[in-house]
Order: structure tokens, then sequence, then C-alpha cells
């Protein structure tokens, strides 16, 4: 019984929405997770970083696009209607993500996230939260604040 | 409880208002019966709700003060020039016992002390003592009460305040609306309350009960005939006191020895005024006059938010409008106008309701302006100089966040104005003047803008002092050759103070450049007029909310910009200007006589590498606050419209040369030029050619 209710309602159970950049798995936690949205054009802004896209609509909200395979040194997006656009809230901010497609929505255990291994780029350790391992592939847990564009200021 | 707490300080502010437009009433020599009704009524709510929460140092001074407002109330005490002055102090520091409260704390007793001895000292000569077991109510020795029988004896005063007090038994009749049930009070707690006053008997009367089984059993039908033999001095205001807080929720008659005819009390509808017939005329009288203020207009208290909200949905209506009427010209030309007729009523509908909801932050500058009034008191009374405030229009409507965030700013300019506006007494009098100063501060709506001048009759700017000093700071050069506008201006430099020693009052490290920002990020603007000796005034135009902006839609290297119009002053057709260009690259515009600095705002934003040549530009010639000119350049000047602002900073991050953006009726996100940022100032350059945060503050230390 008790191990049961461990096993089904554990409090380290999370949803995570796994998407792809650049034919890579990551994934943000489903908690983040506004809504979903086919690519929409952005008003570019001035002395903006590179990896900001520009400035959506939605709904009457102005909310900066963060082009994620720019950001996490992919190269840059050339955003068309195949791309999609995560609308993620993150403490009181509204972004949006640019990435190539969402594929699934999953259950995982926190728990038995594993750390980034130390050998990695300091990009890395700053944006991957850590690595859930789904079917023999690897899915990056990113980590939301830091990818911000008022995040940790990591440069390439 | 928390939330009641809340409720209550949120009342006392409201009180607190009441109380202070009531002393300014007062002052002003306008204040009739009414209006020191109306402050006692405050003071004694303010003394209710706090002995609720068990806050008994501001009970014990809302009391002592009530007790002084009672006295004027019933004309024992004159409101003079010193009481007037005694109750702007006690309702100053009032305010500073509920401010204490609501953080939880007490002030040390000796802060209000000498307040209070001074209160009691006032009503204490003449007090009736209407506070169940007062202190008041005890000094009063029972001795007295013979000779206020005989009228006629050589002390009018006294007999006139004791004449009520017959120890004959009063006859009350207390019938309770079903109100009252629903509000919370209980019947029994009044009669507790009238217990303290004397020997009491409660009598139900039960004749109009109906059975349980013929509805309606909900209505309470209970009346109750209440007998007291009064211990001392206890007249019918006292019995009215504690009826105070159900006022408006009972029938009530209170008569002298006379009872009301078995059965009359009950003919009386339930919510009918008490019949004149049942009660001696001078209660009726009473009850008329205590009902006729609480027919008040109505009002709600809103959670701010929740108007935000609302706001923030008509703003995306008037988009969602505006892009239909957009798709619908990008439509084939269709002959059904019954769509087009559709579409007009439904833009004014959207227009209306915008314009009603963005009403609803209005509020009167009234409390702004009052708040202001301690400021005078406080900053004269610290500088030793003698000051009024006289305020004009305050019932001009400003948007709430604009009247909140003019208070800091409005705050410095009074300390100003007294600290350095206004002479002594003594050099007042010298100068042929009143002896004391009067600071003005007037509100007024002009051609869509909110307009806030604050004058002061003092000596003015003295402005060869105002140039030494800037000379000796290094803002000037002494070969520069100013204007009295430019000299005045100086004062809105950082870093600027006129006084050298800096002053306990205003020179606290901040100045009129402090100001003039606040003012600038509501997208205002100050401007200064000065008349050496006759004093100076300082004027604040202000948009008249925050969400809504007039602009020029304007494309620079294909994106959209606006320009808002407040700072626009003309506009240049390609070919129209005479261009001249400098060594590397910086072109100015010749225009009678001046030669204003060009930007080209697609190169400023980074849109585009390099400049373009001005052949095909447009220019628009901006003017700041500072009176400073510059130009912009942009590819094409599509219309002017209203845009609804949305800020950056909230999901994202100020931009440099950016106020904010706006969506267009394409749905498409737009941004809005800050035009302050755009205008070169005289030798430090542009401040965002340098595309760096916080870009205004270095570019200014560079």
């Amino acid at each position: 019984m008790h191990e049961n209710e461990k096993d089904s309602k554990s409090v380290n159970r999370v949803e995570i929405v796994c998407f792809t950049v650049e034919k890579q798995d990551f994934c943000v936690e489903i908690a983040h997770v506004l809504e979903i949205r086919g690519w929409t054009s952005t008003t570019a802004l001035p002395h903006a970083p590179d990896y900001v896209v520009g400035m959506m609509n939605l709904r009457g909200t102005v909310l900066p696009v963060v082009d994620l395979s720019l950001r996490l040194g992919f190269g840059k997006t050339e955003a068309g209607e195949r791309h999609v656009i995560i609308i993620a809230q993150i403490d009181e901010k509204v972004v949006g993500f640019l990435v190539d497609a969402v594929s699934d929505i999953i259950t995982v255990d926190e728990a038995e996230m594993q750390a980034p291994p130390d050998v990695l780029s300091a990009r890395t350790q700053a944006f991957i939260r850590g690595i859930h391992t789904v079917d023999d592939d690897l899915v990056r847990a990113i980590d939301v604040r830091a990818v911000l564009p008022q995040g940790d200021r990591v440069d390439a | 409880m928390n939330d009641l707490n809340d409720m209550f300080f949120q009342e006392c502010d409201d009180l607190l208002e009441g109380l202070s437009s009531g002393l300014n009433n007062l002052e002003d020599g306008g204040g009739d019966a009414e209006t020191v009704n109306s402050m006692f009524r405050a003071v004694h709510s303010i003394k209710g709700g706090a002995g609720a929460f068990g806050l008994n140092q501001l009970v014990g001074f809302a009391h002592a003060l009530e007790n002084v407002l009672d006295d004027v109330r019933a004309g024992k005490l004159t409101a003079d020039e010193t009481v007037v002055a005694l109750l702007f102090t006690a309702g100053d520091h009032l305010s500073d016992l509920v401010d204490a409260a609501r953080h939880g704390n007490d002030l040390p007793p000796e802060q209000g002390a000498s307040i209070l001895s001074d209160l009691k000292s006032v009503s204490g000569a003449t007090h009736s003592g209407s506070e169940p077991g007062g202190d008041a109510a005890k000094e009063e020795p029972p001795a007295f009460e013979p000779m206020a029988l005989t009228v006629d004896g050589g002390l009018p005063a006294l007999a006139d305040m004791l004449s009520p007090v017959e120890s004959e038994p009063l006859t009350i009749t207390f019938k309770a609306h079903p109100q009252l049930y629903a509000n919370g009070h209980d019947p029994a707690l009044l009669f507790r309350g009238l217990e303290g006053l004397g020997n009491l008997t409660v009598e139900a009367d039960l004749s109009t009960v109906v059975p349980l089984r013929d509805a309606p059993w909900s209505t309470p039908s209970l009346s109750w005939k209440i007998t007291i033999r009064p211990d001392d001095l206890v007249d019918e205001a006292a019995v009215r006191e504690i009826f105070e807080f159900v006022e408006g929720l009972c029938d009530l008659e209170i008569g002298a020895e006379t009872a009301p005819p078995p059965g009359d009390a009950d003919s009386v509808p339930a919510l009918a005024a008490p019949s004149p017939s049942a009660a001696p005329g001078q209660a009726t009288q009473a009850v008329a006059a205590k009902n006729a203020p609480a027919a008040r207009s109505s009002t709600i208290r809103v959670d701010l938010q929740r108007v935000d909200r609302l706001i923030n949905l008509v703003g995306e209506l008037v988009i969602a409008e505006a892009m239909l009427r957009q798709s619908m010209d990008e439509m084939p030309h269709s002959a059904n106008t019954g769509v087009d007729d559709a579409m007009s009523q439904l833009k004014q509908l959207s227009g209306a309701i915008q314009e009603r909801v963005m009403a609803i932050r209005a509020q009167p500058v009234r409390s702004l302006f009052q708040r202001m009034s301690r400021i005078v008191r406080e900053t004269s009374k610290e500088a030793g100089k003698s000051a009024r405030l006289v305020t004009i229009g305050d019932a001009t409507e400003v948007d709430k966040t604009v009247t909140e965030r003019l208070v800091d700013p409005l705050t410095h300019m009074i300390r100003n104005a007294i600290d350095h506006g206004l002479e002594t007494p003594e050099q007042r009098r010298a100068a042929g003047k009143d002896e004391r100063g009067t600071v003005t501060l007037e509100a007024a709506h002009r051609s869509g803008r909110v307009v806030i001048t604050l004058r002061d009759d003092g000596v003015g700017i003295n402005r060869a002092r105002v140039r030494q000093i800037a000379q000796h700071k290094g803002l000037i050069r002494p070969e520069d050759d100013l204007t009295d506008t430019d000299i005045d201006n100086i004062l809105f430099r950082p870093g600027f103070s006129t006084v050298d020693a800096v002053s306990n009052l205003s020179g606290r490290g901040v100045g009129m450049d402090v100001v003039r920002n606040e003012i600038q990020s509501l997208g205002g603007r100050v401007t200064l007029q000065s008349e050496p000796g006759a004093g100076t005034s300082v004027t604040i135009s202000l948009p008249l909310t925050l969400a809504v902006l007039e602009g020029m839609v304007v494309r620079v290297a294909d994106q959209t910009l606006i320009v808002p119009t407040s700072p626009l002053r003309e506009m240049l057709q390609p070919g129209q200007a005479r261009i001249h260009t400098l060594c590397d690259g910086d072109r100015v515009l010749a225009l009678n006589d001046e030669l204003v600095p060009i930007t080209d705002l697609g190169a400023a934003l980074g849109y585009r590498a390099d400049p373009v040549s001005l052949d095909l530009q447009f220019l628009l010639l901006i003017e700041g606050d500072s009176g400073h000119r510059s130009a912009l350049a942009v590819d094409t000047i599509a219309e002017q419209r209203e845009v609804v602002i949305k800020g950056l900073e909230q999901n994202y991050e100020s931009i440099p040369g950016i106020a904010a953006a706006t969506i267009l009726g394409n749905g498409k996100i737009a941004l809005i030029v800050d035009t302050d940022q755009m205008i070169p100032v005289p030798g430090k350059g542009s401040a965002v050619n340098r595309p760096v945060p916080g870009v205004t503050g270095d570019a200014l230390h560079a």
C-alpha cells in the first residue's frame, strides 16, 4: 500500500514537454508551459541580443521570443511555418521559445534525472539542468530561468 | 481578521481625508455646522473602529479630539485661529497614529503628549463628557446639577450645557430594520451600552410578533421600549452616540419623560422616518439632520487589479476591432454596406467603452492636494516661515497611478518653494508683502492633458546666483550666453543646489532633476517660470492617462515605429529642408537661423548600419523638455493615430531609445520611440548612439 502510493502519487513525478531543436531532444516542465503556438512574425528589437528574435503579440500581451537553437549554441533558426513557439511563464514573465517541433508530453521521475557531467562547457552547465533517459534517448532538461534574455549572461 | 484590518485602515484613510478637507473648509471660514458634524463623525468612526481592534492609543487620542470637535459642534468653542491650528496638528498626529497602528506599532507616548494636553485643556473646561465612564464626565461635580435648573442664574454657559440633563427618565423606542441584523449588530450590545448611562428598563414589544408559520418570518418584528433613568449628566446626545453605528438601520425615537402612546411606534412603517408626532420636536429635528448626510452618493470599493484587468481587456477589444476593420478593408470591395454600418457602430461602442473604463481609474486630485497641505504646514514650521496652501481645481480628475506617483515630486517641489522660495516673515514685511506666504496648487484640464501648477509668491529665482553656482560646479562655462529660461532650466540639472549648506528640508541629495525624471517617466513635462521678487511657478503637464498615447506611425528600415506627437513640433518633407553635412557624417538642419542636429532613427536604433542619404527622408522635428531640439529622419510617415501602450519591462527589459510597444491594427507590434533619448544633450552627444543600457545616465556623465 505504502509502496503503491509512492509509485503513483510521488511528488517526484513530473510531466515534461519534450521538443526538438536541431534534431536534439530537450524538455521543460509542463508547469511552465502556458500554450504552444505556431510560428508568427515578430518585431525586431533594437540593441537586443541576437538570440532574441523579437516581440510577438499573444492576444494583446507583448512578449519576447527566444531562439533556443541560437541560445543553446546550434546556430540561428530560419523560422518558418513549420516552427512552433512554446509560450512559457517563468516567475512573473511570459516568454516564447522558438523550437523546431514539440514531440511529446511524458511523465518522468525527477529523482532519476542525471546531472550533466562536469566536463561540459560553461554554457551547458548553465542551461542544462539535467538529463532524463527516455527509451534510450537522452532528453535534456532546460533551465528556463538561465536561458531568458535577462538570465545568466553566458556568452558563446 | 486581516481583511477586516485592511478595511478599517482603508476606511481610516477616507475618514482622515474627510477630516482634512473639513479642516481646510474651517480655515477658510466656510465651516458650517455640517462641516464640523462630518469631521466629528469621521473622528468618531475612527475611534469606534480603533476600539474594536483594541488600538488604545488611537482611541485615547481620537477621543480627546472628538471632545474638542464636539464642543465646536455645540457652539461651546469658537473655531478661531488657535483652535483650527490645534485641530490641524491633532489631525496630523491622528493620521500618524493610524499609520503607526497600520504597521502594528504604537508611537512613543511623548510624541503626542503636548497635543493631547492642549486638546484636553481646550475641551476640558467646558466638556460634558459623552464617553461612558470617561474622565471628563467624572470631573463634573454633581453639585452643579441643581444649579442647572436655575437657568436664570449667573452661569449661562454652564446652564446651557447642563440644561437637557434633568434626571428624568428618557424613553427610547427602538425598532431594528432587517439590515441591522444583516450587518451583524446586536441589540443586546446596544442595550448593554445604554446600561452604562444609567438605570435601565428594557421592555420588548411583542404585540407585532407574528406566529412563525405566517411568513415572512425573516423580517424582524420586535421593537423595544427602553426607559433609562440617567445616573448623572446624560443627555440625549449621549444616547444617540450609542446608536450612532446603527443610524439609518433602525427606527429610533428618544423622548424625555412623555412616552409615546403604546402601539404608536409599531404603526410606523419599517422604512419610514420616525413620525414627528411621537417624539418631541427637538428629537425629530436631530434625527432629520442626522439622516440627511446618510444619503450620500453610492460608491463601491473595487480592487484596482480588477479594474486594470478590465482596462487591458478593453484595450484588446479596441485592437481586435482595428484588426477586423483592416481585414475588411483588404477584402474585395463588396456592396455590403450593412457590414460597414455595423463596423462603424462597433467602433463607436468600443471607443466609448474604452473612455468609460479609463474614467474608472480617474480620481480627483483632491486627496493628493490635501496631503500637500500637511507638507506645507510642516515645512513652514521647520523653516521658520509662515505659509498657507491655496488649492484650485482639486476636483480635476487624473489617473490614479499618476496621482500616486506625483506625491514625491510635489512634496519635493513644495519643500523647495517654501525653503528656497518664500522669504522669512520679516523679509516679507520689509518687501511690503503679506507676512504669510502663499503657495498655490492648481490643477486643470488643458487640451487633452492635465496641467498642475505650483506657484509661490516668494523672491523668485536669483538668476545671478544660479549662474554663479552653475559655473562653480562646472555645469556651464562663464562665456556661455544664456537666456533667463536657460538659467532657470539649470535648476533641473543633476547635482545642482542653490543652497550651499545642505538644508535639512529640501537638500536631501535629490534635486529638481529627480522631480523632472519622475514627471518624464509619467510622460509629462515640467517647465519653470520665475519673476524676481514676485515668485516662481512650476508647471507640470501630464497625459490624461498612461494607457493611451497619440503618435505618428512611421516606417524606418522596414520597421514600423511610433513617434509620440507631444514633443513633435514640425514635419518636413524630403527636399524641403536645408541640410548641411558637418564633418564625420554629422548632419544638421538649418531652421530659422537655428542649427538642429539630425538623428537617423534607423541607424540610432541599430536597424541599419549606416545613416542613409537624407534626400528621400522625412524629418520630424522634436523638442525635449530641456528646450533642445532634434530632427529624426524616417523613411515614410504613415498616419497619426491613438495607440494603446504596452510596457516592455513586464516580460522583457527596457530598451534604450524605446519607451514602450503597441499593437497595430494588423496585430503586429510596433515600438514607441523614446524621443527624449533621441535628443542630443549639448556638448555631450546623442544618448542613443551608444548602445549601452541606461544610456541617459552614462551619456550625461561621459
